[in-house]
C-alpha cells in the first residue's frame, strides 16, 4: 500500500470540482450512510431540483450553500484498498484565490479541472501558476464535461496543445491528462466506454499509483529548532522536525547561524531513544557540549544553508488591504519570527501570460517579485534548493493578518542592508517624499503664524513635518541634513534674511526648494497645496 | 530511505503543531474532554516534550452530566501522568438546575459553550488545543488548524486567516484567542489505529460490556445515575453496548456491540456504516447547526 497522498482540486468556477470529488467518494462507496442521507435530504432543497448534487458533500458553510459556490478550502479524507487520501477542495472564484493557495501549500499533487467546452481559461493558468509557486510538482489536468463535446478526440487534442504551452511556460514537472465527465462518471473510477481513444488510467487509478516522493530528496540534513527542552539541569535537547536527510548518534553537526560544531550524543523520536532518525520525524537532539542554541536556529549536517539579512522572493499578496511602502511585517520563515520590510516591489506578474508588469503596489491575489529585508541575519535558502527554508509568510504588525506568503528565489547579500534604512526608505515609511522648503518670514510676504498654518495643513494630510527656525549661530546645513535624512518634510522659516544656500551642498539636487513663492502666491492654503503635490509619493496607496 | 507511514506522518504533524503553540503562544491550555481524541492528544503532548512534561495545563469542562466512568478516568489520568488538570463547571447553570432532559439546546449552550468561555476568560488562556477533526462535520472540514477567535470567542468562517505550509501565524491582540486542532487531519479510523499501535489508555466505556440502557428516539441511552427519569413505556435493560463518542450520558447514544478488545473495536470501526456523530444527539437538528454553534463560541 502506498503512503498518504495529499492532493488539491482546482479549476475555474463551475468546472465541477466538488462534483468530481463527490463522485469519487460516492462511487467508491466511501460515504458513511448517514452522510448519504444528509446529502439526499439537502439535494431535495438544493439547486439541482431533486437529483443528487454531489457538491453538497463538500460545500459545508451555510454561506456556500446559499450562494451555491465554494468559498473556503474543504478537506476530505478517504481510503481505498491501495492508498489513503486527503483532498483539499478549493474555491474557483478569483476573489477566494488566497483560500485556493492555502490548499495548494498543503498538497503534493494538483488535479486541475478544465471544462472541455471552454478549454484553458485565465483561471486555469492562475491556479496552475499558484500551485507551481507553492511547490507542487505533479499535475493532473482532468478534461471535464467530455459528454458535452461528444467525447471528441480532436477537442481533447486541442486542449492538450494548450496545456503543453502551459507546462512549458510554468515549467511544470509532471503532467497527466485525463478525459472525464464528473456528472456521468467517465474515467473517474471506471474506464469510460465512450473514450476508447484514451489509453491511460482512470483518475482514481492514477491517484492510487503516482509516486510523489520520488526525486524529492534534498541534499544533507537540516532541522529548524522549534524549542529547547530543559526539564532539569542534566538534560538539554533541541526539538524539531527533520526536514531533510538523516541523523545518527555520533554525527558531527553544525548549528546555524553561529557555525559552532558538536556531536549528537543522544537522540529521541517522540519519547523513544533511537540510534537514528530520518526526514519527517519529530525528534529531540542532545549534543555533546554546551552550545548557544535557541528557537529559530537550524541544526545541519552536510547542508549548505545561507545566513543573510535579505532575499528576493515571489510572493502572493493575500490581504484585503493593499500593500503600500512602509508597512512593517513579522516574517515567519522556518521556526524564526523576525521583523522585516518589503524594500522593493520589482514587478507584479500577469497571471495569464506570466509577463512582468511594472508597478510597486500590490492588491489582493496579485503575485509579485520583491526584495525583503530582515532586521538581522537569519538562516534560510532558496525554495528550489531547500524547500522548507525557502517558504515564508508576512504578518502585518498592526492587524496580525497573514498578509502574504512567498518563496525565496535568491539570497541577497549584506549590501541590501544599506539600502534598507536611508532617507528614501524613511520617507517611504512616512508615505511621502522628503524635501526642504525655505519660506521667507517678513512683514511683506509671510508671518510665522501663516507658516504654522502651512504646517498644520500638511499634518492634516498625513505629512510628517518639522518647522525649523534657524538662528544666526546655528550650523544650519548640518541640522537640515539630519532632518532631511530623517525622511520628513522640513519647513525652514527664514526670519532674518539669512543666506541659507549652503543647504544645497548637503542634500540631493531637487530636495531643497528655495523659492517656492516664485510660482505660488504667498497664502498658506496655496503653499500647502503645492508642497502636498511635491511630496506625494505616487508609489503609494492612501487610505 | 523508506517513507514514513500514514500514522507516522499524522503523528509528526500533530507534534509539530503542539510544539509550535508551546513555543509561540503566551498561555496555552489543552482542552481535555476525556474521550478517545483527548487521550490521543495527551499522548502526543507527552511525546512532544519528552522528557519534559507538557508545559501547559489541561482543562476539563465538567457539565456534571458526564458518565461516572469518565470522571474516574479523568482523575486517574491527572494522578498518573504528572500533568496539571484544571476542571471548570458553570456554577450559575448548576444553581439554575439546567439539565439535558428539560433544557435541550440551552443546556449545551449554558453548560458547555458558556462554561468554556468562562473558563478561558478566567485563566486568560490565549490558545486552546481541541481534539476536533475535519472528518467529523462539514463546517469543521473547512476550519483551519489554527482557528482564530475574537474577544467574544466567535469564529468568522468567511474570513479565516490563510494557513500556508507549516508556517502558523499565532499572533493575536489582547483579548483574542486561538483554537488549535492538532488532530485536524486524522480520521476516526486513524485515531483507533493509533490507539492500538501506541497502546493508549482510554475510558472503558469504549469497550462493549453489559450496561443498563433504554432506547429513546432511536438512541441507546445508558442509565448512569438516578437523575435519568424514565418515560412511560421505557424499560431499563442490560445490554452489551459500547460508545463510539463520549459526552454527557443523556446525550450520548451507544451501539450494540460485542467489541471488547482494541482489535475488535478497530475492526468494527473500519467496517462501520454510520459515521460517529450520529450517536451525538445534539447534532441531528439540521444542516449548519454546528457552524452556528461555533460562530457563537462552541469549541
Amino acid at each position: 500500500m502506498r503512503g498518504l497522498l495529499k492532493f488539491i482540486t482546482c479549476g475555474s468556477v463551475d468546472d465541477g470540482k466538488s462534483t468530481l470529488i463527490g463522485h469519487i467518494l460516492y462511487a467508491s462507496k466511501l460515504l458513511y450512510t448517514d452522510q448519504e442521507q444528509a446529502l439526499l435530504l439537502d439535494s431535495k432543497v438544493g439547486s439541482r431540483g431533486g437529483e443528487i448534487d454531489y457538491s453538497l458533500l463538500l460545500d459545508g458553510l451555510m454561506a456556500e450553500r446559499e450562494q451555491g459556490i465554494t468559498i473556503d478550502v474543504a478537506y476530505r479524507y478517504f481510503t481505498t484498498e491501495h492508498r489513503s487520501f486527503i483532498v483539499a477542495d478549493t474555491p474557483g472564484h478569483e476573489e477566494y484565490t488566497r483560500n485556493m493557495a492555502v490548499g495548494a501549500s498543503f498538497a503534493d499533487l494538483a488535479v486541475i479541472l478544465i471544462d472541455a467546452t471552454q478549454g484553458v481559461l485565465v483561471q486555469t493558468r492562475r491556479h496552475a501558476r499558484i500551485c507551481s509557486l507553492m511547490g507542487i510538482r505533479h499535475f493532473v489536468f482532468a478534461i471535464n464535461k467530455m459528454d458535452l463535446v461528444d467525447y471528441d478526440v480532436t477537442r481533447f487534442h486541442e486542449i492538450e496543445a494548450q496545456i503543453r504551452d502551459l507546462k512549458e511556460s510554468l515549467h511544470l514537472k509532471y503532467v497527466q491528462l485525463i478525459p472525464v465527465s464528473a456528472t456521468v462518471g467517465d474515467n473517474i473510477t471506471e474506464k469510460s466506454p465512450y473514450t476508447l481513444w484514451y489509453e491511460g488510467p482512470t483518475l482514481l487509478q492514477f491517484l492510487e499509483t503516482v509516486d510523489v516522493e520520488e526525486h524529492m530528496e534534498e541534499t544533507g540534513f537540516y532541522m529548524p529548532v522549534q524549542r529547547v527542552c530543559r526539564p532539569d539541569l542534566t538534560f538539554r535537547g533541541f526539538q524539531g522536525q527533520i526536514e531533510a536527510g538523516e541523523i545518527r548518534i555520533g554525527d558531527s553537526i553544525r548549528v546555524l547561524p553561529s557555525g559552532e560544531e558538536a556531536h549528537v550524543s543522544s537522540l529521541y523520536i517522540g519519547d523513544k531513544a533511537v540510534e537514528s532518525a530520518e526526514k519527517g520525524r519529530p525528534v529531540t537532539i542532545c549534543l555533546d557540549r554546551e552550545m548557544d542554541v535557541s528557537r529559530g536556529c537550524v541544526l545541519v549536517k552536510n547542508c549548505d544553508l545561507k545566513v543573510a539579512s535579505g532575499c528576493r522572493a515571489t510572493i502572493l499578496w493575500m490581504d484585503d488591504e493593499p500593500f503600500y511602502q512602509g508597512k512593517s511585517f513579522f516574517v515567519k520563515l522556518g521556526t524564526k519570527l523576525i521583523p522585516g520590510v518589503i524594500t522593493q516591489v520589482h514587478h507584479t506578474v500577469d497571471v495569464n501570460t506570466g509577463d512582468p508588469v511594472h508597478k510597486e503596489t500590490l492588491s489582493k491575489n496579485e503575485i509579485a517579485e520583491c526584495s525583503i529585508s530582515f532586521v538581522s541575519s537569519i538562516v534560510f535558502d532558496e525554495f528550489a534548493v531547500h524547500k522548507t527554508m525557502g517558504e515564508l509568510i508576512l504578518i502585518d504588525r498592526v492587524t496580525n493578518m497573514t498578509s502574504a506568503c512567498g518563496v525565496v528565489t535568491a539570497v541577497t547579500d549584506e549590501q541590501e542592508r544599506h539600502i534598507l534604512i536611508n532617507r528614501e526608505m524613511r520617507a517611504r515609511m512616512n508615505i511621502q517624499k522628503a524635501v526642504i522648503v525655505e519660506l521667507p518670514v517678513d512683514d511683506l510676504t509671510l508671518s510665522l503664524k501663516e507658516v504654522r498654518e502651512v504646517e498644520r495643513i500638511l499634518a492634516m494630510h498625513g505629512r510628517h513635518t518639522y518647522l525649523y527656525q534657524p538662528k544666526h549661530k546655528d550650523p544650519v546645513a548640518e541640522i537640515v541634513r539630519h532632518l532631511h535624512h530623517a525622511g520628513i518634510v522640513v519647513l525652514v522659516a527664514n526670519r532674518y534674511e539669512m543666506d541659507l544656500s549652503e543647504i544645497a551642498q548637503v542634500v540631493p539636487e531637487g530636495a531643497y526648494i528655495k523659492d517656492l513663492l516664485a510660482t505660488v502666491s504667498p497664502e498658506p492654503e496655496a503653499i500647502a497645496e503645492e508642497i502636498l503635490r511635491i511630496t506625494e509619493n505616487r508609489d503609494t496607496h492612501f487610505h | 530511505m523508506h517513507h514514513l507511514s500514514h500514522l507516522d506522518k499524522l503523528e509528526a504533524e500533530a507534534i509539530y503543531i503542539i510544539r509550535e503553540v508551546a513555543a509561540e503562544c503566551e498561555r496555552p491550555v489543552m482542552l481535555y474532554s476525556i474521550g478517545k481524541d483527548s487521550s490521543v492528544m495527551l499522548h502526543l503532548a507527552l511525546k512532544a516534550f519528552y522528557p519534559e512534561k507538557p508545559p501547559f495545563p489541561f482543562l476539563h469542562i465538567d457539565t456534571t452530566w458526564k458518565f461516572h466512568e469518565m470522571i474516574e478516568f479523568r482523575d486517574h489520568v491527572a494522578d498518573s501522568y504528572g500533568i496539571t488538570m484544571l476542571t471548570y463547571t458553570n456554577m450559575d447553570g448548576v444553581a439554575r438546575g439546567i439539565n439535558p432532559f428539560d433544557h435541550g439546546a440551552a443546556y449545551t449552550d449554558i453548560m458547555k459553550t458558556q462554561a468554556l468561555k468562562q473558563a478561558l476568560d478566567k485563566y486568560e488562556f490565549t490558545a486552546a488545543f481541541g481534539g476536533g477533526r475535519r472528518d467529523e462535520e462539514k463546517s469543521r472540514a473547512k476550519e483551519r488548524i489554527f482557528s482564530f477567535r475574537n474577544s467574544a470567542h466567535a469564529w468568522d468562517p468567511k474570513n479565516q486567516r490563510p494557513e500556508m505550509w507549516k508556517l502558523f501565524n499565532t499572533r493575536i491582540h489582547k483579548g483574542e484567542s486561538i483554537r488549535v486542532f492538532p488532530l485536524s487531519n486524522w480520521t476516526e479510523a486513524d485515531i483507533w489505529q493509533y490507539i492500538r499501535r501506541e497502546n493508549i489508555e482510554i475510558v472503558p466505556l469504549y469497550f462493549a460490556k453489559e450496561r443498563p440502557v433504554v432506547e429513546r428516539d432511536g438512541n441507546i441511552i445508558m442509565v448512569d445515575d438516578d437523575r435519568m427519569k424514565l418515560l412511560v413505556g421505557e424499560k431499563v435493560e442490560m445490554r452489551k453496548v459500547r460508545f463510539r463518542t463520549l459526552g454527557c450520558y443523556p446525550l450520548t447514544g451507544g451501539v450494540y456491540s460485542d467489541a471488547d478488545t482494541l482489535d475488535a473495536i478497530v475492526e468494527e470501526t473500519l467496517s462501520a456504516l454510520e459515521s460517529e456523530r450520529t450517536s451525538r444527539v445534539i447534532d441531528h437538528e439540521e444542516t449548519g447547526s454546528m457552524e452556528r454553534r461555533k460562530k457563537e463560541g462552541y469549541f
